[in-house]
């Protein structure tokens, strides 16, 4: 079900664009930031709201790297796997935060706390590597500061 | 040297509020076109200056505006869109731009849309650009404030509302049409064309698509003028350029240069040189997508023509350094891993030629090459190439995949006479997932 605060915000993005339809991105993401993720109970609900069907809303939410349709731990870790990023060594963070978590791409951490998630370029390749958890960005890492910046999140 | 574009932009300082923006002189150039020139004179003279799209395409801004339908009978409203959607790995330059001075960026929307006659414009920007969000959010209240966003600007009865809308992630939403698309909340696949978006663009209305960097430039070709803007360029492309290098190079970073400037003069006057240790192999001049440059390149001035005269493209201008103890099949690897996992999946040589071409790399990179194996990838580079895909995205994945072939074949057939890679202990590349 929406929540009355979920379906203000999203009627304020219907008003903005010709048809409810066309808000059906900003309302996943509204949905998506209070739950985490969007299940196939969010999914029909936001469907039915902005009147698409399930399937037809699955294909947009499925298009995009960060509509999440399977759950995620309370922080997601995103390393950038990208070019610059490749020859500045990024395999080595990638290694390091396998080990330190004991997960793989696309897996969560036991206690729910962090999804680990490869990424396309994250735009700061002047210092690389990088990655974001959540809304912060971390740049020239070092394997040495992992532990560091793991720590921040709990 | 003059740098119009960075001039108020000091790394690590807040970007400028619009008082002391306008105390420099911002927004001046909105007061001039409402006040002093119709809209077809503002796009005569941004055609006149040469203004060359800086997202990566290169094709003159106000001939790309002329197509715009005009007068009282065109269908309203018309759209001007922000691609500040900056997904092209090894690009980090519009970043610049939007975290260092929105206003410049608004001021040149509001000049780009008076110029069409666009009552609504978009930022459309990637998600990962968090400070920039808050910024340029910031930044148009602040313009809403002092009335030059909303209904009728400074008196002049020009109306223009703007709307930032953040992405989702996907490197297709960079493409004009697949961008109209998921602000539209649809897939970002691509449009077929024509009717191209200057007709029938966003929710079927006259559309403009600019790149971030495209648009910062218009306040100061209005306020200074087509022939100033022409001048500033070194060679036979107007203006500045903000150029980047990434890679194994001592100071890497973003440079507002004059368009022209030698690549030898950025890597080794801006970028440092090479680390300590590593020596250079080859670069991407633009991004991902543009063709392999090599030593004998480097004393190339990077413009439009020259670098497409040497078989590759300016492309964005921000350059990614191959050194030696990098393995180009490696290397090329990520960018087609890259390619393959954004293509849209829309169109079958796309869909199903760029895994393909990423497997073969794959093996040959984990010596199971086999010598045939270069003849199915230089057939991809055919067969992926300008006019058999619906979009440039495959085209793009093939401009460094050919050019490796061409530059770093012997490498190719080391990986393969070897079965191994001769850099495998220094970096083995597997993709994700």
């Amino acid at each position: 079900m929406l929540t009355a605060e979920e379906k203000h915000q999203i009627d304020h993005e219907i008003s903005l664009v010709p048809a409810p339809k066309n808000a059906c991105i900003e309302a996943l993401k509204i949905v998506q930031q209070n739950h985490g993720w969007i299940s196939d109970e969010s999914l029909k609900d936001v469907a039915d709201y902005v009147g698409m069907s399930s399937a037809e809303l699955d294909s947009v939410a499925t298009f995009y790297n960060l509509i999440f349709r399977r759950p995620v731990g309370r922080h997601v870790i995103l390393l950038c796997d990208s070019i610059s990023c490749y020859v500045m060594g990024y395999e080595g963070i990638k290694e390091a935060l396998h080990e330190k978590l004991n997960i793989q791409y696309g897996q969560t951490t036991a206690d729910g706390r962090f999804t680990l998630l490869p990424n396309c370029c994250l735009g700061t390749c002047d210092c690389a590597p990088a990655l974001m958890i959540d809304n912060d960005l971390y740049r020239n890492l070092t394997v040495e500061q992992l532990d560091e910046i793991l720590n921040k999140y709990t | 040297m003059e740098k119009p574009l960075t001039q108020h932009i000091v790394p690590g300082r807040a970007p400028l509020s619009l008082k002391e923006y306008e105390k420099v002189g911002g927004y001046q150039s909105v007061r001039k076109i409402l006040k002093k020139m119709t809209p077809q004179e503002v796009q005569a003279l941004v055609k006149e200056s040469d203004l060359k799209g800086r997202g990566g395409a290169g094709f003159n801004t106000g001939l790309k505006w002329s197509f715009v339908p005009m007068g009282p009978d065109t269908a309203t409203p018309k759209y001007l869109v922000a691609n500040a959607d900056e997904m092209e790995p090894g690009t980090f330059k519009d970043r610049v731009l939007l975290e260092g001075n929105p206003h410049q960026l608004i001021e040149g929307m509001i000049v780009a849309a008076y110029a069409i006659q666009a009552s609504i414009s978009y930022v459309f920007l990637r998600w990962a650009y968090k400070v920039a969000a808050r910024e340029i959010t910031k930044a148009i209240q602040e313009a809403y404030d002092a009335g030059y966003l909303g209904q009728n600007i400074l008196g002049s009865g020009f109306n223009l509302d703007m709307h930032l809308h953040t992405g989702v992630g996907r490197y297709m939403c960079g493409e004009e049409t697949a961008l109209l698309n998921a602000l539209e909340g649809k897939r970002a696949n691509p449009r077929a064309k024509p009717p191209f978006p200057q007709v029938s663009g966003l929710f079927g209305k006259p559309t403009i698509v600019n790149n971030v960097e495209t648009l910062c430039c218009l306040p100061h070709i209005v306020n200074n003028g087509a022939e100033w803007f022409k001048g500033l360029g070194l060679t036979a492309d107007a203006g500045t350029k903000l150029f980047g290098v990434s890679g194994r190079v001592k100071t890497p970073g973003c440079w507002e240069l004059p368009m022209g400037t030698t690549i030898r003069e950025i890597l080794e006057d801006y970028a440092g040189g090479m680390q300590d240790g590593y020596l250079f192999r080859g670069l991407l001049p633009g991004g991902a997508s543009t063709d392999f440059l090599v030593e004998e390149h480097l004393d190339l001035p990077m413009d439009y023509s020259s670098i497409q005269a040497a078989g590759s493209r300016m492309g964005t201008g921000t350059m990614i350094i191959m050194d030696d103890q990098t393995c180009p099949v490696g290397f090329t690897l990520n960018l087609q891993h890259f390619f393959a996992q954004e293509s849209c999946g829309f169109c079958t040589p796309c869909r199903e030629g760029l895994p393909w071409v990423e497997k073969i790399l794959l093996a040959i990179d984990k010596g199971e090459g086999k010598p045939e194996h270069l003849l199915t990838l230089d057939f991809h580079t055919k067969y992926l190439g300008p006019g058999n895909t619906f979009c440039a995205l495959a085209p793009g994945a093939m401009e460094p995949l050919q050019s490796a072939l061409k530059y770093f074949r012997e490498d190719f057939e080391r990986h393969i006479h070897e079965h191994h890679c001769p850099w495998s202990k220094a970096k083995a590349w597997q993709p994700s997932i």
